[in-house]
């Protein structure tokens, strides 16, 4: 079973080669090196929110509000800009990533202090944040000719062949992957969603971790709000609508338990990743875009048959079914 | 009066007195904020105390109160399912191919419920059978559902319904009160009836208090968690005829966004989001206190999208509440 668990990635790879293999036996070109860049370009934005979201469901919690989020943030940022053109980028990156760090923290502390569960609270937090940023922007857009020049192109620079939004992705995922493996908090994550119950006897403030992986999510909604709305030089009260499950499918597909405490960072960029080859390849192949939704949809459904087969624990007890509920502290 | 609720699940010794009471309590509770409601709505707007407006507003709550019955047997039971709405929409989907093919009213009623039924049975398959979070499942289901209807219908819409068809969603029985309405007032008595009034009902509540304990009495669990996923599909099927009658067209983004307002309901009627707890007549009084808050604001004129931010906000603060409540109750101990 071990075993198997390691190999997830790698079978991951696999798939992914074979399906970019077979795509460009239909489309020349398709496995250029040139198109596979421009695939982890866009997929960038999804593998940063998919990073969130794995922190999150590895403390047995799962973010619905990370799209609202960016929404929200995104139309205050491009606001921002619109009306001080004058404010430096570095200045609205660390705006956007505060706005969603605290947006974050609110989901964080309503999980953590008044203990409700995070699938209500966000489903809760997804309509209030959305709803705010139609209030904020009074239902307008934010087009790109009011938007600087800066804030429009510096995540289209290339630098060493890639664009800078790239660069990013790989920063925060040897951040994350940093975070995750070498920090405490990493491994309070992990245990706090793998046995709470040990994780509490372990001297782990279980509360305060999942309040943190909120945090961390909220902040990386912030940061990809920027991304999202300088890439697509846009910003209105619909952007991003829908790409919660995106990120949920991502991390589904990358092997992280749903139940918590199992999962790398590995998994959720191979799982962003597939996603990515997904949506690229189907105009590509002629599939109406469409399909898209229906696609991910069996994905999902697929990688949770196949997680739970992985997961299931050798040498169960009677009755073939997990003891009763555990107790969280 | 605290000893019942130090633990996050509670799981009652005996059945009545004191738990039955707090029960009762959240249900006159919510019912006064309903009162509440409507009276600050009759002085806010002039529109409101008019038997036909009123009869209007209930439109605003019939359909999803119908899955929100089946929702709340479901959650009692300890699972959720957040693919209602995309079962609306692939219910409505198929019964508009169909109405374009030129099947008669009967077969498109029995169309729309089988594709209920048969998506319910799809996901009940998934979750009993396999054993599967329902949680991922559903949210995984809620897209494929709803991806076939974008397969099917892209951006394109069918609306040539036949005229007996609109019944469903336009019609009345008698004076004010449409069919919608009659019909909501049926199924809450079937389900009531259900839930506290046969065995199949207690065992959903022994089910999501301890499904470990429900499994050596003897109730076939997996069973039962199929039934309800397959009573909830029905249900949207259900919804999904009187929707589409009502509207008298499909899109596929048809009921987006229901599966929230559907669960809020369930959740502000007392129905404890952890299983085990919960009232048919908390979920009534709900789906009134939604209808109300809605149809007053739209009365105000207030965007839906606005609308929505209190929805969200009456979702967390109705949970909020009573777990503040029961710390200060804690604290004074």
């Amino acid at each position: 079973m071990n075993r198997l668990l390691k190999s997830r990635e790698i079978l991951l790879v696999v798939i992914i080669a074979i399906m970019v293999a077979s795509f460009s036996t239909r489309a020349p070109g398709f496995a250029s090196p040139g198109n596979l860049a421009n695939i982890f370009n866009d997929t960038s934005i999804l593998i940063i929110l998919a990073l969130g979201q794995m922190t999150v469901i590895l403390t047995k919690s799962i973010d619905l509000s990370v799209a609202a989020n960016l929404a929200f943030t995104g139309m205050a940022v491009a606001m921002t800009n619109a009306a001080y053109p004058d404010l430096p980028l570095a200045l609205l990156i660390v705006m956007a990533i505060g706005i969603g760090a605290f947006l974050g923290a609110i989901n964080g502390y309503l999980v953590w202090a008044l203990q409700i569960p995070p699938i209500v609270v966000t489903l809760g937090t997804l309509t209030i944040y959305r709803g705010m940023a139609f209030v904020l922007s009074g239902g307008g857009w934010v087009n790109a000719h009011q938007m600087t020049p800066s804030f429009l192109n510096i995540p289209r620079m290339p630098v060493l062949g890639l664009p800078i939004l790239s660069w990013i992705a790989i920063v925060i995922v040897l951040g994350a992957w940093f975070v995750l493996t070498r920090l405490p908090f990493g491994r309070a994550a992990y245990a706090s969603g793998g046995n709470p119950t040990a994780a509490v006897y372990a001297g782990i403030d279980i509360g305060w971790t999942r309040f943190l992986a909120f945090v961390l999510s909220g902040a990386l909604a912030g940061l990809s709000s920027y991304l999202w709305v300088s890439r697509y030089a846009v910003a209105y009260v619909d952007i991003a609508a829908g790409f919660e499950l995106d990120t949920v499918a991502a991390c589904v597909i990358g092997g992280i338990s749903i139940a918590g405490g199992i999962g790398s960072v590995a998994g959720a960029v191979l799982g962003a990743l597939f996603l990515g080859v997904i949506k690229n390849a189907l105009p590509v192949i002629g599939i109406s875009p469409f399909a898209q939704m229906a696609i991910s949809g069996i994905v999902i459904v697929l990688a949770v048959v196949f997680n739970a087969r992985a997961e299931k624990k050798a040498g169960r007890i009677i009755l073939r079914d997990r003891a009763a509920p555990e107790v969280t502290a | 009066m605290s000893d019942v609720a130090t633990t996050k699940r509670v799981i009652p010794d005996r059945l009545g007195t004191k738990t039955s009471r707090m029960l009762a309590s959240w249900e006159v509770l919510l019912f006064g904020v309903a009162v509440l409601i409507f009276i600050f709505n009759s002085f806010a707007s002039p529109y409101f105390l008019n038997a036909w407006n009123l009869s209007d507003a209930t439109f605003n709550f019939t359909e999803k109160a119908m899955i929100a019955f089946a929702m709340a047997l479901l959650v009692i039971a300890g699972e959720i399912d957040l693919s209602v709405a995309a079962i609306i929409a692939l219910a409505s989907t198929a019964m508009g191919a169909a109405a374009q093919m030129g099947i008669g009213t009967p077969g498109l009623v029995a169309i729309g419920i089988g594709t209920g039924l048969l998506c319910g049975a799809f996901n009940g398959l998934l979750v009993a059978g396999l054993r599967l979070p329902s949680i991922v499942v559903t949210i995984g289901t809620m897209s494929l559902f709803r991806g076939i209807s974008y397969i099917v219908l892209g951006d394109q819409a069918y609306g040539k319904y036949p005229e007996s068809f609109a019944y469903f969603g336009q019609g009345y029985v008698a004076w004010v009160f449409s069919f919608e309405f009659v019909l909501f007032i049926g199924l809450a008595t079937a389900f009531a009836i259900l839930l506290h009034a046969t065995n199949f009902g207690r065992q959903i509540y022994v089910i999501g208090n301890n499904e470990f304990a429900a499994r050596f009495s003897g109730i076939p669990v997996e069973r039962v968690k199929f039934i309800l996923f397959l009573l909830t599909g029905l249900m949207a099927g259900v919804a999904a005829v009187c929707l589409t009658s009502r509207l008298g067209s499909t899109r596929p983004s048809i009921a987006q966004g229901w599966e929230l307002e559907v669960v809020t309901m369930v959740v502000l009627g007392g129905v404890s989001i952890l299983g085990g707890a919960g009232t048919i007549a908390g979920v009534v009084i709900a789906a009134f206190v939604m209808g109300l808050v809605t149809f007053g604001l739209g009365l105000l004129n207030v965007p839906g999208i606005v609308m929505s931010i209190f929805v969200g906000l009456l979702l967390i603060i109705t949970i909020a509440v009573p777990i503040i409540a029961r710390r200060i109750k804690e604290m004074n101990r």
